[in-house]
């Protein structure tokens, strides 16, 4: 398969960052270090080349209807100009992605598959907008925009250093903002855990946008570790519709269903699914090890409970941390568990995240 | 990107050095600069204990990054005469000095007739580049 490269490819690849295959993009997985990068998000400000991250647009009188129904939360909560997180569900309740819905105008939306499911999911809204006989445009216009991410406590201020006006930009909204002549989204999200913005500019800006941010440049690795240490879900590996499948309740996210909504997957996910018998944790490792995708999670008494499906030595705690799918049964906060590395078992405990509290009040 | 590749030292293809005596038949070893850079943040490092016989190109250990798993490799043949405990706590020695601070064991009893396997500085550089 031939990768997709972001707009910023040439300018990464002249600060000699070095690449990984992540979702069909060609993206930079470290500039400096992962250390370095995590670092000067948790302390002061980084910024991230996103542009694999997908972007359907929904135009038209029927646009809140189809959103309505193709995505969990409750739309109609959404005031022009606000944002929420929420999951996209097949009929059997089962997470085919997660994705933040904004509402940019009272019949236009803009939401935000994560990378390589943006041509699937435009493909699905195409199919129930016809299917439910809807008056709405479906665009995927992925490769139309650079998105970047700037994140960490002193996020703002170096917004308003580059002339981008943040300050009445609240947590989870969005607006448009003037860039190098250019119209921009600015919405006030991240993966990190950190204050922070997430830009969208057209891709001819795509260059004048990220040298507008003098900090740290982090690659896939540190947004990695960053969202790890919040304990947020990375589609594809903590949730997978064909390796993994999980309803939301079992991820953790139950808090974006709304079932007094109509949408596909609801009647899946109404009592008793809301009480799973498994459901993603958190966990440390007590001893020296580092836990790894697929790893096998025992109890104390070595039966196997399930599989870490994130792992990695937190760079803030400096403790290996993962999740992992375990029976509720051995759920709590403080249940002795195992992870087997390379066939011992290295002690650990339930510790549900996040791991990391924020630096910054949200 | 060039990397330091010590003259005084002897490179296995799979990124490790030895700094052999061949007088009193030891070795030390550890990983080159090229290989802690691939790796990036060393986090872990899990090693043979002291009495234990290790054989050349065969797996020794194991360095984790905070990205990637990775074994070593044996450069020699030999029993571990000392092994560098303060790896174990600090593991980004071997980022921040892999030919120094950051080495992984010392070997005796090396079989000289191996040494002619290994790459000297400048085939390894070549192979780097």
């Amino acid at each position: 398969m031939e990768l997709r490269s972001p707009p910023l490819f040439e300018v990464h690849a002249g600060a000699d960052a070095t690449v990984t295959a992540f979702g069909g993009w060609e993206m930079p997985v470290e500039f400096d270090s992962i250390r370095t990068e995590h670092d000067a998000v948790r302390e002061s400000v980084g910024k991230f080349d996103v542009s694999h991250m997908g972007q359907i647009e929904v135009t038209g009188p029927d646009a809140a209807a189809l959103m309505q129904r193709l995505t969990t939360n409750d739309v109609q909560q959404l005031s022009v100009g606000e944002g929420q997180y929420a999951a996209i569900t097949d009929e059997d309740g089962v997470m085919l992605d997660d994705t933040v819905v904004y509402r940019l105008d009272t019949e236009a939306f803009l939401f935000i598959p994560n990378a390589g499911h943006d041509e699937e999911m435009a493909a699905r809204w195409v199919e129930f907008r016809d299917a439910f006989d809807l008056d709405c445009t479906v665009e995927n216009t992925t490769e139309e925009w650079a998105m970047i991410a700037v994140q960490g406590p002193d996020s703002e201020a170096l917004c308003l250093d580059a002339g981008i006006e943040v300050t009445d930009i609240g947590r989870f909204e969005i607006a448009t903002v003037a860039l190098d002549g250019a119209d921009c989204y600015c919405a006030r999200t991240g993966y990190t855990g950190e204050d922070g913005f997430e830009l969208l500019a057209p891709v001819a800006h795509a260059e004048s946008l990220w040298r507008a941010f003098d900090c740290q440049p982090c690659g896939l690795g540190a947004r990695d570790t960053l969202r790890l240490e919040q304990g947020f879900l990375l589609s594809g590996q903590d949730f997978d519709p064909e390796s993994n499948p999980r309803t939301p309740y079992e991820a953790g996210i139950g808090f974006v269903v709304d079932t007094d909504t109509e949408f596909v997957g609801r009647d899946a996910l109404t009592e008793p699914a809301r009480d799973p018998d498994e459901q993603l944790v958190g966990f440390s490792l007590t001893e020296r090890a580092i836990p790894r995708h697929g790893y096998a999670i025992e109890a104390s008494d070595g039966s196997t409970l399930g599989a870490v499906t994130s792992g990695t030595q937190s760079p803030t705690l400096e403790l290996p941390i993962g999740l992992g799918y375990v029976p509720t049964t051995h759920a709590s906060e403080g249940t002795e568990i195992a992870v087997v590395v390379r066939g011992d078992r290295k002690a650990g405990l339930i510790r549900n995240p996040p791991f990391e509290q924020a630096t910054t009040d949200q | 990107m060039s990397f330091e590749v010590p003259e005084d030292k002897q490179y296995l293809e799979t990124h490790e050095w030895a700094q052999i005596d061949t007088d009193a038949n030891t070795a030390r070893i550890g990983i080159s600069a090229f290989a802690q850079d691939e790796l990036g943040d060393i986090v872990f490092v899990e090693l043979p204990a002291v009495g234990d016989t290790i054989e050349q190109d065969t797996e020794f250990g194991v360095v984790e990054s905070i990205k990637a798993v990775s074994d070593l490799y044996a450069p020699l043949s030999g029993t571990v005469s000392a092994v560098n405990e303060d790896v174990f706590d600090t593991p980004e020695l071997l980022n921040e000095a892999p030919y120094g601070d950051g080495w992984l064991l010392e070997l005796e009893s090396i079989d000289a007739d191996e040494i002619d396997a290994l790459l000297d500085a400048d085939a390894y550089q070549q192979q780097i580049e």
